[in-house]
């Protein structure tokens, strides 16, 4: 399929990283190959959030699992100039949070999930200090996404990778959504990649915004 | 001890033979199955007694070192065949055949060492029987244990990878699963040890009666070789769980079920 690129990219984790954008840049991506999907380049600064939509089938799951190190891959990423390889695989997801479209859940109580409870965080998106203590199999759907999205968050990472994180949420919980995740970027200076299909929200959560066509991630059009 | 000729045997083979023709009279269609099996049993049975007999006139280590191999072999075989979805390549093998080889035999040897103590310690009347006994039940757990730890990875692939991306390592990711593995390895040695004497009599004590040997005697040997299985189990299983359980993580401790193969 692709004829060119690839070998540009070959040791691509040598270049020399303090040129240009890329200097300022908190999160670096550097020729990340997962199966049909890249290469691919991206830089987002401390505080900035990027849009990345796409067809489904694109690949946009399966680069943000490759950004955090879940799936083998080629290419490297950088987290304030320091590759991943440089991290305990622990390490590394704790600081690059992925938020998947699905979330899962290993024992039954709510409380048992989160490393620490932001009272805070948890009042903004609707949950008192009671939901600690619910059952998972009871959550509602939207619920699930939400408390999945604190539960990130409880582990303070250093870029966010969403993957369309108000999938299955009502108009008023995506403007909390929306307001908690900006809060955030702006209070630890985060770089964020929202992964959406919404044109409205892109255009409202993000600064650049990118569309991934045929594994090659493209700008797109300002105000399009 | 009440020597059985091959008319004894024949009168037993009647008893199969009549379900075989209960099973074409009921369309059950397992005739052929029973046939053939019926059959492996006796000619199995009689080769490994030719074998045995051979092996107890020439009294040489090498001899029984060969073919306790060839028991651990077959039994490594077995593990695998005995998996839904089994690692790929020889790590499927391997990762049996090493958790037997170092629990079954290590429990063998210092029974034999330490407990038995016949002349000389390896002595192929002991040995054997003994190695095939742990080997029989260490198989058992060892492929249930690993069953259960390849079905559950795939399974609960979704809440193990929740756990690595929320930070967790590996070994935390997938410690509920692995302490689940090992218990359903050492739950048919746990049950058989307390149903012993009660709801069952055991086949080697049953075994040493029929051939003779007072009660008491024979109950001693039960009771021993229900310890060294549950030992051999246990370890065996715990082995093959830690093993398999490393290798559906790479060294970046991604979950990769792609190791997996569907058997």
């Amino acid at each position: 399929m692709e004829s060119s690129g690839h070998s540009s990219h070959a040791g691509g984790a040598e270049k020399p990283i303090l040129s240009g954008a890329s200097a300022m840049a908190r999160f670096l991506v550097e020729g990340v190959v997962i199966r049909h999907v890249g290469p691919v380049d991206l830089a987002i600064r401390a505080g900035e959030c990027v849009c990345l939509s796409g067809p489904s089938g694109s690949g946009k799951s399966l680069l943000l699992r490759a950004l955090a190190d879940l799936d083998p891959h080629a290419g490297d990423a950088r987290l304030d100039g320091r590759s991943a390889e440089g991290f305990a695989p622990a390490d590394w997801r704790r600081r690059v949070g992925l938020l998947p479209a699905e979330s899962h859940w290993w024992t039954d109580r709510v409380g048992d999930h989160f490393a620490r409870w932001d009272g805070e965080a948890a009042a903004l998106l609707g949950f008192g200090p009671e939901t600690r203590l619910w059952s998972v199999t009871r959550l509602s759907t939207g619920e699930r996404q939400r408390l999945a999205l604190l539960r990130l968050l409880a582990n303070d990472p250093a870029v966010l990778l969403l993957d369309e994180p108000t999938a299955s949420l009502d108009a008023a919980s995506v403007g909390r959504v929306e307001a908690l995740v900006a809060e955030y970027r702006r209070s630890r200076d985060a770089a964020v990649l929202w992964v959406s299909h919404d044109p409205d929200q892109a255009g409202r959560v993000a600064g650049r915004r990118y569309r991934l066509e045929a594994g090659r991630v493209v700008a797109e059009a300002a105000g399009a | 001890m009440i020597h059985l000729s091959y008319v004894d045997l024949a009168l037993a083979a009647v008893l199969v033979l009549a379900l075989g023709l209960l099973s074409r009279h009921l369309g059950l269609g397992i005739e052929r199955s029973l046939g053939w099996s019926a059959l492996r049993t006796a000619v199995q049975l009689s080769l490994i007694g030719l074998v045995l007999k051979v092996l107890f006139q020439h009294v040489h280590p090498g001899w029984v070192a060969l073919m306790g191999a060839i028991m651990l072999a077959a039994a490594g075989r077995e593990v695998m065949a005995r998996q839904k979805r089994r690692l790929a390549g020889a790590w499927g093998y391997g990762v049996g055949f090493v958790s037997m080889f170092v629990s079954a035999f290590t429990v063998t040897v210092l029974a034999l060492l330490v407990v038995v103590q016949p002349e000389p310690w390896y002595a192929p009347q002991y040995a054997i029987p003994l190695l095939g006994m742990l080997l029989g039940n260490t198989m058992n757990g060892v492929a249930l244990a690993l069953d259960r730890i390849n079905q559950g990875a795939w399974q609960q692939r979704g809440a193990i990878e929740a756990r690595l991306l929320l930070g967790a390592d590996a070994a935390t990711a997938v410690s509920a699963l692995r302490l689940e593995a090992m218990r359903n390895g050492m739950i048919p040695i746990i049950n058989a040890m307390a149903a012993a004497g009660i709801v069952s009599l055991p086949g080697m004590m049953t075994g040493q009666i029929l051939a003779g040997s007072p009660p008491l005697e024979a109950v001693k040997y039960q009771i021993l070789i229900m310890f060294l299985i549950a030992g051999g189990t246990g370890f065996g299983t715990v082995a093959a769980v830690w093993l398999g359980s490393r290798r559906l993580f790479d060294g970046r401790e991604r979950l990769r079920l792609d190791r997996l193969t569907d058997g």
